[in-house]
């Protein structure tokens, strides 16, 4: 036990940094040759396979699963980066438990899926490791498109456009693009730098010009893109943070749940890191999961993660609650904030118990907490955008906003559940559309 | 548990499970620690003439192809007979059978066809005190070049010569391994039993390259760039081996000649099938090979447990009881009408079937758009091939249709009666029904 672990309050190096090291690593470690043949023979190479259906980028597993079966691993990746172009990405972070894993006629007949996600990192890292980008750009068009955001969305669309022979500039408000690969995630899903090296490696397409340090309503507006380009995707996520509408949310030690992972995931040395002793997360997705387990891992000693609603509602999936779990956080389900308590920081925060109507039961209890994350959902934020449809962009078809000439994808857009391989999905689509339309070819 | 003891052609083993004559029989190490692990009998591995020994190669001998998961389907060799001096075997062979009087110990022969070899090998093995020979006419690679091993199994008139050459230098019992590089495996073993043979084994291996290197493009193994084809074995044969059996088995004239199966035996249930193909006993050796010679403890307990089960008095009572229902295809009962079923329950909608069927067969799968399939009864012609690609045991069976019932697909009354293609409208050769 390192000096720290036991200390009250915010502070740095409460685990000697091999046991941070160790907490950090590979969720789960890359397949070795021997282990994705293994693997890769488990798949039946099923007939219209439920595995495709049940992904937002539609990529042919059991095609790539039986190049990886066949000795070339290769093929298998320009199979996956077909569809998905951060196929590398979403190996490490898609939730496959519940898409192509839970799909798995292997998981209905044995309740052991072919592990699908962990055969698409070893395809897709064997290429990449190659350095080998194996598409081609398409000769020039002249056509010149803004893509707004370099997350998942934005970079799809981009390196798609490029692809076609459009000039595509690319826009981010951060210094690095990446978007929530690089600056969301929990770090154990995303090892060694991995999102900034997939982003070099799909810039090598060519013909992509990226701008950072450029927000939308601030450095560039909309209307001026609109002006100076043919077209303009936007892929800009979800840059506000829902608040919890209590007295006492500004005391010391309250944070947003995103930023505490964007300071982890930037982090130099996680031994410089403060964490807390006493950790509240409040929140039941999986940016809720991501705090919750990482504040664990940086040495917290007690996590708790609270959640207003039952288990069976939380976003996080069932496997990542356990995860949470596995790694010593305590779910606490059906309680609601109603005070934080604390004399200028956070001492306490208080729930009351809730049924599954969120109707107050009357019971409370108090938290110890000298850290709470707020994990409770984030907001659009930005002026003069195009229609909303609640709270977010309203598109139709592939990303078409109210405004012509401007499309939107990724969790900024109204549709389709907030998940990386789903935004790049709606990247990939609007690209089409925009190359559709600026050909002449729109349906 | 059922007594497995076996009398082969007047031999006695304490269960039907001997090793192959091949590579784990080669000395007296590998044979006593086969006795200790169970195995009934051996047959040592082939001695040739004495003088010099043959050589070897120094590179690899063996190459393999695989299922899933690296599961070892076929192995191949190119190992020739025994490269050890004829009398340093002989030595061991006869330590061995001193200190384990109840196992069976066979003499494996391959000498050149002439008779005065033959005699002399004979008298030299007869001292060991072993329970009979085995006459290597089968191994397909090297010695066949030098006029023996397949070069003499290929040609009836010389097997049958030196099993009569056999039978007139040696009292002891003789039995001939066949090699199934021919084309009619009856024919041989026709020979064998006018020679006088005591019984035949079969079969050996199987001429075959079983891969090529991509980047060296030599055959497998490699010998420094170059391959020669080896002998084909494991799992893989087991189905050329269980019909070359039953085609001497139910031949009349070859019928009742002592047979000891031989090709792919890996568990006791392929010893059982070989056996009902009528094969007396069995020989093992990729098995043994890939696994150790543990895996007689399973041979001997589910074969026990297998006889145990049906009743069966000994092992005598299965030998042979399937070879009534081996017929050719002409005697095949026409008025049987099968259709697929798939069961719904066990079934992982995995469409297997549905792609076989659509793409390949009679377009009789129907695909619901939640994934549900079922057989359209008017298209099945109850082929079995969603059966064989089904990955669930069990989800789709072949259900006969009863007598009196339509069959979908012809509009006709599905008869109770036997019908052969012997008496078929369609057979331009028919014979009149009487």
């Amino acid at each position: 036990m390192s000096d720290n672990a036991l200390t009250p309050g915010i502070v740095a190096g409460r685990l000697d940094p091999q046991h941070l090291a160790e907490n950090f690593t590979d969720l789960h470690p890359a397949l070795d040759d021997h282990e994705a043949l293994v693997a890769a023979d488990r798949c039946y190479f099923c007939h219209d396979a439920p595995c495709i259906t049940a992904c937002p980028t539609d990529i042919d597993i059991p095609l790539f699963i039986r190049q990886i079966a066949t000795g070339t691993p290769e093929a298998a990746a320009r199979t996956i980066l077909s569809q998905n172009i951060l196929g590398g990405m979403c190996a490490r972070v898609c939730p496959t438990e519940t898409l192509c894993e839970e799909a798995c006629v292997r998981e209905a007949a044995e309740g052991k899926p072919v592990l699908i996600g962990r055969l698409q990192r070893y395809a897709t890292d064997t290429l990449i490791a190659q350095g080998v980008h194996p598409f081609t750009r398409a000769a020039p068009t002249g056509r010149r498109i803004a893509v707004v955001g370099a997350g998942p969305a934005g970079l799809a669309c981009a390196h798609r456009l490029a692809m076609h022979g459009h000039d595509v500039t690319l826009y981010d408000g951060r210094a690095k693009p990446g978007g929530l690969n690089e600056f969301g995630i929990a770090a154990y899903k995303s090892t060694d730098s991995f999102a900034a090296r997939e982003v070099d490696w799909l810039m090598q397409i060519g013909g992509i010009t990226l701008e950072t340090g450029k927000r939308l309503g601030r450095e560039v507006s909309l209307a001026g893109l609109r002006e100076d380009f043919d077209a303009v995707f936007l892929g800009i996520g979800l840059g506000g943070v829902n608040a919890l509408g209590l007295n006492g949310e500004d005391r010391e030690g309250m944070r947003d749940a995103v930023d505490f992972i964007a300071d982890l995931r930037q982090a130099g040395d996680l031994a410089r890191l403060p964490i807390g002793r006493d950790v509240v997360v409040i929140g039941g997705g999986m940016t809720a999961v991501d705090a919750a387990v990482q504040a664990r891992l940086l040495g917290a000693l007690n996590v708790s993660l609270v959640y207003r609603r039952g288990r069976d509602r939380m976003n996080a999936s069932r496997y990542e609650q356990d995860l949470a779990t596995s790694k010593g956080v305590r779910i606490i389900t059906n309680a609601t904030p109603i005070a934080v308590h604390g004399n200028g920081a956070v001492r306490e925060v208080e729930f009351e118990y809730t049924d599954d109507d969120l109707n107050p039961t009357g019971q409370r209890f108090r938290l110890a907490a000298d850290q709470v994350f707020k994990a409770i959902g984030q907001t659009l934020e930005g002026a003069e955008l195009p229609d909303l449809e609640g709270r977010k962009i309203a598109v139709t078809g592939a990303g078409r906003t109210s405004l012509p000439g401007v499309w939107a994808g990724g969790d900024c857009a109204a549709g389709g559940d907030d998940l990386t391989v789903t935004a790049v999905a709606q990247g990939r689509d609007a690209a089409e559309d925009i190359h559709a339309s600026l050909t002449g070819r729109a349906s | 548990m059922a007594d497995l003891t076996t009398n082969f052609i007047g031999i006695t083993s304490p269960n039907p499970f001997w090793l192959a004559s091949a590579p784990p029989t080669d000395k007296e190490y590998n044979v006593r620690r086969a006795f200790e692990a169970g195995w009934g009998g051996v047959v040592w591995k082939t001695l040739g003439e004495a003088g010099p020994p043959v050589v070897n190669v120094n590179g690899p001998r063996y190459g393999a192809i695989y299922g899933a998961d690296r599961r070892l389907l076929g192995l191949n060799n190119i190992e020739l007979i025994t490269d050890r001096p004829l009398e340093v075997n002989l030595e061991e062979m006869k330590r061995v059978k001193r200190d384990w009087p109840d196992r069976t110990l066979i003499a494996s022969l391959m000498v050149p066809v002439n008779e005065d070899a033959w005699r002399e090998i004979l008298h030299r093995v007869e001292d060991t005190g072993c329970d009979g020979v085995e006459l290597n006419f089968g191994c397909p690679h090297g010695m066949s070049e030098r006029g023996m091993g397949s070069a003499v199994g290929q040609v009836p008139e010389y097997v049958g010569q030196v099993a009569h050459w056999c039978k007139k230098h040696s009292s002891l019992p003789v039995i001939v391994k066949l090699t199934p590089n021919i084309t009619d495996i009856r024919k041989p073993a026709l020979a064998a039993k006018e020679g006088g043979a005591d019984a035949v084994s079969l079969i050996n291996t199987i001429n075959s390259i079983t891969s090529v290197d991509l980047d060296s493009f030599s055959p497998e193994p490699s010998i420094d760039g170059k391959g020669a084809h080896g002998g084909y074995c494991g799992p893989a044969v087991k189905p050329i081996a269980l019909n070359m059996v039953a085609e001497i088995a139910r031949d009349p004239a070859t019928r009742g000649l002592p047979i000891s199966g031989i090709g792919g035996v890996t568990t006791w249930r392929d010893a059982a099938e070989f056996m009902a193909l009528g094969a007396g006993n069995v020989q093992v050796c990729t098995a043994a090979m890939t696994y150790g010679f543990r895996i007689v403890q399973e041979m001997i307990s589910g074969l026990s447990q297998y006889i145990d089960d049906k009743g069966f008095a000994s092992v005598d009572q299965l030998v042979g009881r399937a070879v009534p229902n081996v017929v050719n295809w002409q005697d095949l009962n026409l008025n049987y009408v099968a259709k697929a079923r798939i069961s719904q329950d066990d079934c992982i909608k995995c469409g297997r079937c549905y792609a076989a069927c659509e793409d390949t067969s009679h377009q009789a799968i129907a695909m619901s758009p939640d994934r549900v399939f079922t057989v359209k009864d008017d298209e099945c012609v109850a082929c079995n091939l969603c059966v064989n690609v089904c990955p669930v045991e069990g989800c789709i069976t072949m259900e006969p249709m009863a007598a009196g019932a339509v069959d979908p697909r012809t509009g006709e009354v599905v008869r109770r009666e036997y019908a052969n293609w012997t008496t078929h409208p369609n057979n331009p050769g028919r014979c009149a029904a009487e």
